[in-house]
Order: C-alpha cells, then sequence, then structure tokens
C-alpha cells in the first residue's frame, strides 16, 4: 500500500516537473523596485516558496506606461522596445502590477506597428504569450489556490480598474486570498470604482482625484479592515497615501506580500 | 475662439467639487441610473453581440456614409420632404430660421435635440427675434433657469426637486403658489405650460437619433411623448440631423433599438419611438424639412483612431459610470458633450487647441468602454487625443504658439533615464540622496513643483533604502 502511494507520488511529481515551468523572470517594475520593494520580495519569497526558479533580467527598467498614457507614444516606444530586449530569453514574465501588465498586453502591439518596424512587431507577438499578471501565474499556469499563507487580519481587497478590466483578473486574487490562513476577508462596498489614481491623472487633475479618493478611502474605512489590498502599488500608493495622510491606522498591502505571510 | 475663454478642466472642476448640493444630487441619480442599467443589461444573454452588432453596423457606415446619404436624401425628396445640408452650426441655424421666418411666427417647439445644442440654434433663433421652447421637462427645467445642460439624456440631473419647485413658482406664471416638490405636482405645472405651447405652435424643430436611408425615414426616440407632440402638430416640421446618425435599413433599429433604452433610461423599450417619412396628406405636418449637419463630423471621420466617436448614439451610460463625471457634473467639461464621451468628441468636433485638458480630464479606468453599446473604446481614443495635444506646443499666456513646454521637457528627461540601466540606477540613488529634506517619519509629506500637487492631500513613501535590485544582488549573487 505504501508503495503504491509512493509509485503515485513519484509519477504525479514526474509530471507536474514537465509540464509546469519551473522559470520564472520578474518583471518588478519601476515603482515596484523604486518604492515597494518589499512587494519584490514577496514576490520571490512566494514563487521559490511554490518551487519556481526566479530570476531577474538586470536590464529592465520601466514599461513606458506613464508616458504612452500622457500622450508620448515616441518616447514609449523605446521603452517597448528596450522591454523585449530585456526579456528576449525569458520562458516566462511574471509581474506583480496589473496595469504594466495590461500597458504590455493592450499597448505594446499598436506601439510596435506603429514604430514602423517589422521585428519590433514580431518580437512583441512572441513575447505577449509570455507575460503573466502574478496572481495570472498562480491560479491559471501553476493551478495552486493555497499557497500556504497565513496573515490573520482583517483585509479588504480593492479590485483595480486595470485587473478587473483591462485584465479582466476576476475572482483569481479573491480566490488566493480567502485560501489565506486565518485571514478576515470583508467585502469592499463600491469596488469596482477607481480609487482616482490615473497616473499623472492624480496630478493633473489632483482635486477631482483626491475627490474619488475620499470616497474610496469612506469605503475602506466603513469596512474596518486594518489592510487594503490590492494587485497593484500603483492604485495602493493612492489609497495608502490617502489614508496615511489621515492617519486612518489602516495598512496598503500588495496581494503578493500578504501571499508571501507565514 | 481663442483659448483663454476655455477654462481647463481642473480649473473648472474645482467648483462643482466644492459644491455640496451639487455633489449629493450627482452621486444619487448617477448611482440609481447606474444600477438601473446593470439590471436591464443583465437580463439579455446576447447583450455583448448585440454591442458588437452595433457597432459594427456604424463601423461600416462610417465606411460608406457618402452613399448612404445620397440615398437618403434621394429618398427624403421623394416622400415630399426638403433637405438641406449645412457645413457647420451657422449655416443650419440660418437655414432653420429663415423656414421659421418664411412661416411669420415668432414662436416654436422643440424637441430635446443635442445637435441643436451643439450649434446654439435657440440663441440664433433668439437673435432673429424667434423664441424657441424646449418640450422636454429637463430641458425646460434649463431653458427657465438660463443654465446650461450637465447630461446628454437628463441636462437637468444637476438640480434636485426643491430647486426645481423654486424655479418653477419664480419661472412660470401659472404654477401656483402652493407648489409642492412632489414630483408629480411639478411635472403636472409643467404639462399644463407645455400643452397651450404644442396646440399653438405653427413650427416644431427636432433633432433626429437615426436617419433610414432606404426609406428616408427619420426616428426620434424619447421618454415624454412632447417628442410625439412636436412633430406631430406643427404644420411645419424642422429636423436637424447629424450626419453619422445615418443607418442604411429599417432592419438596423433592430439592433439600436434594443441597445439605446437599455442604456440610456435603463428601459426595455423606451415610451415612444416616432418615425416619420417626408409628408403625409391630411396627417401631420404638411413641410418637413431636413438639415444635415457636418460641423467638425467630417474632421473626425478623417482622424483613424477618433473616427469611433461618431458611432455615438447618445445614451450617456457613459458619463453615469465615470468617477469622474460623477463628482465634477457636466459644465466643467464646457461642452454640450459632457462626460467621457464629450472628453472626446468635444475636441474632436472643435478644435483641439481649444479643448487641450478634456483628453486628460480621465484615470483611463475603462468604465465608459465596458458599459458603451457601441464599443466606443473610450480609453484608446483619449490617449490617442493626448499623444496629438503632446505633439503640438501649448500656447503661452499671448496665445502665441511654439513655447517649450516643460512637462515635454521633463517627459523626455525621464525617458532618457529609462532608456539606461545605469541612468536609471544612479537615478535611484540620487533621489534617495536627495530626497532627505522632504522625508517626515518615514513618509514624503510636501514636494515642490507640479509634485506638490500630490502632496496637497496625500503622503508618499520615500524611496526605499534598498531599492528591488540592489536586494537581488546581494540575495541571488549568481543571478545577478
Amino acid at each position: 500500500m505504501r508503495d503504491a502511494s509512493h509509485r503515485r507520488r513519484h509519477v504525479i511529481r514526474e509530471i507536474v516537473r514537465v509540464i509546469v515551468p519551473t522559470r520564472a523572470s520578474l518583471f518588478i517594475t519601476c515603482l515596484n523596485d523604486t518604492l515597494f520593494p518589499q512587494t519584490g520580495r514577496a514576490v520571490v519569497t512566494l514563487l521559490e516558496r511554490l518551487g519556481l526558479a526566479v530570476d531577474f533580467p538586470r536590464e529592465q527598467t520601466c514599461c513606458g506606461q506613464m508616458h504612452f498614457n500622457t500622450g508620448y507614444a515616441q518616447e514609449a516606444i523605446g521603452l517597448v522596445r528596450r522591454f523585449v530586449e530585456a526579456f528576449a530569453d525569458a520562458e516566462l514574465i511574471v509581474s506583480p502590477s496589473a496595469s504594466c501588465v495590461a500597458m504590455v498586453r493592450d499597448a505594446y502591439p499598436q506601439l510596435a506597428r506603429r514604430s514602423g518596424d517589422p521585428a519590433l512587431v514580431a518580437a512583441v507577438d512572441r513575447l505577449l504569450p509570455r507575460v503573466l499578471e502574478l496572481t495570472e501565474l498562480l491560479i491559471d499556469t501553476l493551478g495552486v489556490q493555497d499557497v500556504g499563507a497565513h496573515f490573520p487580519h482583517r483585509v479588504a481587497y480593492h479590485p483595480t480598474c486595470h485587473s478587473l478590466r483591462a485584465l479582466r483578473l476576476g475572482e483569481r486574487p479573491l480566490t488566493l486570498l480567502r485560501a489565506v490562513g486565518g485571514i478576515d476577508l470583508v467585502p469592499l462596498p463600491g469596488a469596482e470604482q477607481c480609487c482616482g489614481f490615473g497616473g499623472t491623472f492624480a496630478v493633473k487633475n489632483a482635486d477631482t482625484s483626491v475627490a474619488m479618493l475620499s470616497d474610496k478611502m469612506r469605503a475602506v474605512l466603513d469596512t474596518g479592515a486594518e489592510v487594503i489590498a490590492a494587485a497593484d502599488n500603483s492604485c495602493l500608493m493612492q489609497i495608502g497615501g490617502g489614508l496615511q495622510r489621515q492617519r486612518a491606522g489602516v495598512r496598503a498591502m500588495h496581494v503578493a506580500e500578504i501571499l508571501a505571510s507565514d | 475662439m481663442t483659448p483663454s475663454e476655455h477654462p481647463s478642466f481642473p480649473v473648472a472642476a474645482r467648483t462643482a467639487l466644492a459644491d455640496t448640493q451639487l455633489r449629493h444630487n450627482l452621486a444619487h441619480a448617477t448611482h440609481s441610473i447606474r444600477d438601473k442599467r446593470a439590471a436591464v443589461v443583465a437580463e439579455l444573454p446576447d447583450w455583448e453581440q448585440l454591442r458588437e452588432a452595433g457597432r459594427g453596423l456604424k463601423e461600416r457606415v462610417m465606411r460608406h456614409l457618402d452613399d448612404h446619404l445620397l440615398e437618403f436624401e434621394a429618398a427624403v425628396t421623394a416622400a415630399g420632404g426638403t433637405v438641406h445640408w449645412a457645413r457647420d452650426g451657422e449655416a443650419c441655424n440660418r437655414i432653420v430660421a429663415d423656414i421659421v421666418a418664411a412661416q411669420g411666427v415668432d414662436e416654436v417647439v422643440k424637441v430635446k435635440s443635442l445637435t441643436t445644442e451643439e450649434t446654439e440654434l435657440n440663441q440664433a433663433l433668439a437673435r432673429r427675434g424667434i423664441r424657441a421652447w424646449e418640450t422636454d421637462l429637463a430641458q425646460l427645467i434649463i431653458q427657465l433657469a438660463d443654465d446650461q445642460p450637465s447630461h446628454v439624456l437628463v441636462p437637468a440631473i444637476h438640480k434636485n426637486r426643491t430647486q426645481i419647485r423654486d424655479l418653477f413658482r419664480a419661472r412660470l406664471p401659472d404654477a401656483p403658489a402652493d407648489l409642492t416638490d412632489d414630483p408629480e405636482r411639478l411635472v403636472q405645472v409643467a404639462r399644463a405650460h407645455l400643452r397651450r405651447l404644442f396646440l399653438e405652435a405653427k413650427v416644431g424643430i427636432s433633432g433626429a437619433n437615426f436617419g433610414i436611408a432606404e426609406t428616408g425615414t427619420v426616428c426620434v426616440v424619447e421618454s415624454e411623448g412632447n417628442g410625439r407632440m412636436c412633430t406631430t402638430l406643427p404644420e411645419v416640421l424642422i429636423s436637424v440631423m447629424g450626419i453619422e446618425k445615418v443607418v442604411p435599413a429599417w432592419q438596423d433599429l433592430e439592433v439600436f433599438l434594443a441597445l439605446l433604452p437599455r442604456s440610456s433610461t435603463a428601459e426595455r423599450m423606451n415610451p415612444y419611438t416616432s418615425l416619420w417619412t417626408g409628408v403625409c396628406d391630411g396627417d401631420g405636418p404638411r413641410e418637413f424639412h431636413l438639415v444635415l449637419l457636418d460641423n467638425g463630423r467630417t474632421n473626425v471621420l478623417a482622424d483613424q483612431v477618433g473616427r469611433q466617436a461618431l458611432y455615438c448614439i447618445r445614451c450617456s451610460a457613459c458619463l453615469n459610470v465615470c468617477p469622474v463625471y460623477e463628482r465634477t457634473g457636466g459644465h466643467a467639461y464646457d461642452s454640450v458633450y459632457p462626460g467621457p464621451i464629450g472628453a472626446i468628441l468635444t475636441p474632436l468636433l472643435s478644435d483641439l487647441r481649444d479643448h487641450r485638458s478634456l483628453p486628460y480630464a480621465s484615470s483611463l479606468c475603462g468604465a465608459c468602454y465596458e458599459v458603451c453599446p457601441v464599443k466606443i473604446n473610450i480609453p484608446e481614443v483619449l490617449v490617442h487625443l493626448r499623444d496629438r495635444v503632446t505633439s503640438e506646443p501649448p500656447p503661452d499666456r499671448h496665445g502665441a504658439r511654439g513655447r517649450v513646454d516643460p512637462e515635454r521637457l521633463a517627459m523626455q528627461a525621464v525617458a532618457r533615464v529609462f532608456a539606461s540601466r545605469r541612468a536609471y540606477e544612479s537615478a535611484q540613488r540620487a533621489a534617495r540622496r536627495g530626497q532627505g529634506p522632504f522625508v517626515r517619519n518615514g513618509s514624503v509629506r510636501q514636494l515642490p513643483g507640479p509634485l506638490g500637487a500630490w502632496t496637497s492631500a496625500r503622503d508618499l513613501p520615500p524611496v526605499a533604502p534598498q531599492s528591488f535590485r540592489d536586494w537581488w544582488r546581494s540575495t541571488h549573487p549568481e543571478n545577478g
């Protein structure tokens, strides 16, 4: 009997070894690299715990989202080229930012076409299927839901606009959070509403951005959560920055940091 | 118009953002329409296919717009109508005023029409001594208040019923002194006022939701029945239609009449759909004039990315879901087309240089694209217009072009930093060293320059003592 279960385990492990990717290249994003390195450390901890070999292509900088969205497509094209070259050898590219992944997925093809360089168009075509947002990698590719995390706190989850409407992450982050030990996951009223970040919108239209933020903060505070979580630190910079300014006593945390807790 | 006559969106928005009554009215109204729309849309299992069909039809119409318009003109003429072509708003207004003047009347009744708002027809008629009465309840409210519409569909969305009660008491001679803010009483007063106008008016003016090329039929969709009164009772009917409103065949209405009411008023079917073809002996107006209006539409058609703005069927679903519109209201957009669709349509129809801030009046959250019944990718057009804005330097204070734009210089400098790993890593180090004076208790609370707009209400995390890449190098030396 013990022999049979041993053989079964051996075969299953072998199957998993050959069908599940074993390596992932991390696209950290410039914002996380510079302002939120703890998110990057959490992603590495999490993926290595799940048995993946992580590498970090050092030539990477920024995906060009800010330039593209603010109307500087020409400048963004240079960054598309850079991204494609930095990750040319990557088997699989994972990033803990829904908006940067959406940038690559939605804007890179049109920027490549606009560059008039057929080689860049082809390189982007080859790149796209290999770029995954973190929760896509966990749920779809690795097939895990319970990553073995423990986080005994009350958490509200904000599905950022790019998670929700560009990448259509749907339930993925929530599925992962629900499986976290000890977590008290509470629903966020009006969750699908934008927090008001919007990149340079937060500065160019600061008053409107802050009006949107104050409604989001009210929703967060109403839940009594200690932590507001999301799959993108840019939106968390807005929500967390507002909460911090008010000394509200609520922490903003990337989903990866919760999933890496034990 | 010189650029200075249009306040920038961020400046114009401040008034609305500070008006607590307006914020409350808008939040209440948009959320309630938004929820109702979501419910009636969810009833249709083939909603996504309907949207695809709507977009597909509009795409094809635009590719052959010239043919459809000529076919439409021929059919209207054959049915006894007269077709006029107007290159711009001024021409349109002149045509309409001449027709009214020829009737020797000084009063006309109007169906709510965005197109005639766009051309400022009422003001043009007033200059010729003609009083145009709006007969849509909300549009009447706006007219009585000497206000501007703030919503495509519910122009008085920024007013609540108490404000309307006060307005009726002040401006409608037949309003009783004890009028309450009970919606039913308010409507009764408006009805009594409008009934007299319907029975007396010799000329009616309408817009058009659709023009059917194969038969020359014009279609107006409405909720209150005032439109039907205006299009049937007067002896002369004038309809002003944007050239993009033509559809090839009756069958196309099958798609649009399913998409429009659910998206706009959250109704399965709108109460009144009026369709008429030319004139008919002994029934309805004996004279029918159709004005086909360009007014910048051919320029929109020429813009490969922006062209999709012409697919708009004026449902206003994008306004109702927009988090920016919900808080600023329509007036900040400084146009008859507010909200997300206005942010693209206004600069496309007129001059982008006069509306440089409108494409930026969005957080690109994508809620508008998700609800648009004809799948106009509004965020895509916004970004496209932003690109057009930056490719032309902003005017200086005296209106002269060609100034060097500090934002452009900053963006180019940042792009150069991102273009090289070494430059990027040294910029990280420099920021870490230089941020000292701005960091208090682990937070950046006050920044100079444009970034001060961020710290006006939000803290910012400081540049981390150890960037991720430095941590990586120290922990994964084999893969650094």
